[in-house]
């Protein structure tokens, strides 16, 4: 039987140490809404949308109020509309009817975002996907909760630089027509290579077409639990350090199951993943940083940050991995700069510097997240980052992104404010020598040799 | 049997688990075990119960029992109990 101190550990994390589910993900596929005309598709989405997710909200609220843990986002994920919009769209207006009509049955069923304005261009383009890429500024400022991305490159197909030097111009176009807001539309795009098709979280968060028709994903969040676990792990060895993060890791991610199980039982609709990233927030005691910190480094971006964060990454997966029946998604600890306040602490200082980030990219999940960089950076070198990052993720066969917000109007040292669970972040500075000729010369990186590793 | 798990945090005082109980018995939820301590500083309760027969949705238990800490002055959480054994026990 349960005694009382296990039932206190449970409720202090939730209560002191923030624990929660960051959030259920339904993922709908919306293949069967393709139609003739665009009128027909975005009927058809919203219909589609409104009927299988209109007890989400409630049910995760439901389900809040029965256990006593915090489920802090309810979200959809749909189908790349590249691809449902592929028969009808005929230009770019007529995708971003279609993110109108996203907006609006997101907004109709309560759910925080929305995820799949998107296109998959790992090889090369389609006329649909370049229209729907061109698209994102007039899409992503004129909804509010419609989150875009587009793969670029994978590991099998090596990289589309046509995409990528389209979205340097691209995130350049959105972050001017959202200026009035610290470029916020940027925060609602983000460029993948090997982008997964069960991702939970947003912006990247689309519903692949190898899904089902409709699933429900889960993910965990928990970096204050972790690091309140640590304190005890203080002047300990590896060994020791590695147990209690597993251990921790384990307990968050039973709890996320209990979730998806119960969420997915009571909607009727099948349990897809559990997501095993450690989600930071920008309050206080719930950073990535923190822990990073904990485990020996007076501040983020400190030589070893990298190695730290690869033990981190590796231990959460190994302690939620049998927590969990099926894991899945992007699955690592996120470094959204403008997420947590230690890394935004450090990156004010200038410990944190882009290049580090990128460094940290290689051994956990994202990619460069959240993170802010003068508003005059040129389009070819936001292009240099994008297929930096992608060549990491090919090369090393995992995900990366890319989610940089150019801020319109503002330099190195200023803030960029982007609210809520989204946070704030110092704009950092970026080298600034031109790639143009790199970035500008058309076609693609072919995918890499997968042998002689060294 | 639909087990679930009752805490109540704060200052101790006289007669909280009188009126949680009566709370409880006035509808049809039936204690199976009563365990307390001091934690930090504060008086911990937990109370093992089956709501299996209750009169009441679960979520509004948790309700009344909310509103009830607010006038006794304590935090009381009802929750049903897997979220404490899946994390517990593997």
């Amino acid at each position: 039987m349960l005694n009382i101190m296990e039932v206190h550990e449970t409720n202090k994390m939730i209560e002191q140490e923030k624990l929660d589910v960051r959030t259920i993900t339904m993922g709908i596929s919306l293949l069967d809404c393709a139609a003739d005309s665009v009128d027909e598709v975005c009927e058809n989405i919203y219909n589609k949308i409104t009927t299988y997710a209109k007890d989400l909200v409630s049910t995760g609220k439901a389900i809040e109020r029965d256990y006593g843990i915090p489920i802090v986002n309810k979200r959809i994920t749909v189908t790349p509309i590249s691809l449902v919009g592929a028969s009808s769209c005929k230009s770019s207006e007529d995708f971003v009817k279609i993110a109108h009509a996203l907006d609006r049955a997101a907004k109709k069923v309560g759910v925080d975002l929305i995820g799949g304005y998107s296109a998959l261009v790992s090889k090369s383009m389609t006329p649909a996907e370049e229209m729907l890429i061109r698209s994102l500024p007039q899409a992503l400022s004129e909804t509010d909760i419609v989150c875009s991305s587009v793969n670029v490159g994978s590991t099998k197909t090596g990289i589309d630089m046509n995409s990528v030097e389209l979205l340097g111009h691209i995130i350049k176009d959105i972050a001017h027509a959202t200026a009035d807001n610290d470029s916020y539309g940027c925060v609602k795009f983000v460029a993948f290579c090997n982008a997964p098709d069960d991702n939970p979280f947003m912006a990247g968060g689309f519903h692949g077409v190898t899904e089902g028709d409709a699933v429900i994903n889960v993910g965990v969040s928990g970096p204050g639990v972790v690091s309140r676990a640590l304190d005890e792990a203080k002047g300990k060895d590896f060994e020791f350090l590695c147990e209690t993060i597993k251990r921790t890791a384990f307990k968050i991610t039973r709890v996320g199951q209990l979730v998806a199980q119960e969420a997915s039982r009571r909607l009727g609709i099948p349990f897809g993943i559990i997501d095993l990233s450690l989600a930071p927030t920008p309050a206080v005691g719930d950073s990535v940083g923190e822990v990073l910190e904990k485990i020996g480094l007076e501040q983020v971006g400190a030589p070893g940050t990298t190695a730290a964060l690869a033990m981190l990454n590796d231990q959460v997966k190994k302690g939620g991995i049998m927590a969990s029946s099926y894991v899945g998604g992007l699955s690592g600890a996120f470094i959204p700069v403008s997420e947590d306040k230690n890394m935004i602490d450090a990156a004010t200082n200038g410990c944190l510097k882009i290049e580090k980030l990128e460094a940290m990219t290689c051994v956990c999940s994202v990619g460069l997240d959240m993170i802010a960089i003068p508003g005059d950076t040129t389009a070819s070198t936001i292009s240099g980052i994008i297929a930096d990052e992608a060549a990491i993720g090919m090369v090393n066969q995992k995900t990366t992104a890319v989610r940089v917000i150019p801020v319109e109007g503002k330099g190195v040292g200023e803030m960029a404010n982007f609210g809520g669970l989204m946070g704030y972040a110092p704009i950092i500075p970026v080298n600034q020598t031109s790639c143009e000729a790199f970035v500008t010369r058309g076609g693609r990186i072919p995918a890499p040799i997968h042998s002689f590793k060294n | 049997m639909n087990k679930a798990i009752i805490t109540v945090v704060g200052q101790d005082t006289v007669g909280i688990i009188a009126r949680v109980c009566t709370y409880l018995s006035a509808h049809k939820v039936n204690v199976l075990d009563i365990s307390q301590t001091i934690i930090d500083g504060f008086f911990n309760m937990m109370m093992i119960v089956d709501y299996s027969n209750t009169d009441k949705e679960f979520g509004e238990v948790v309700d009344d029992l909310d509103k009830l800490g607010e006038e006794i002055g304590v935090r009381i959480r009802c929750q049903r109990e897997e979220i404490f054994t899946k994390m517990h026990r593997v």
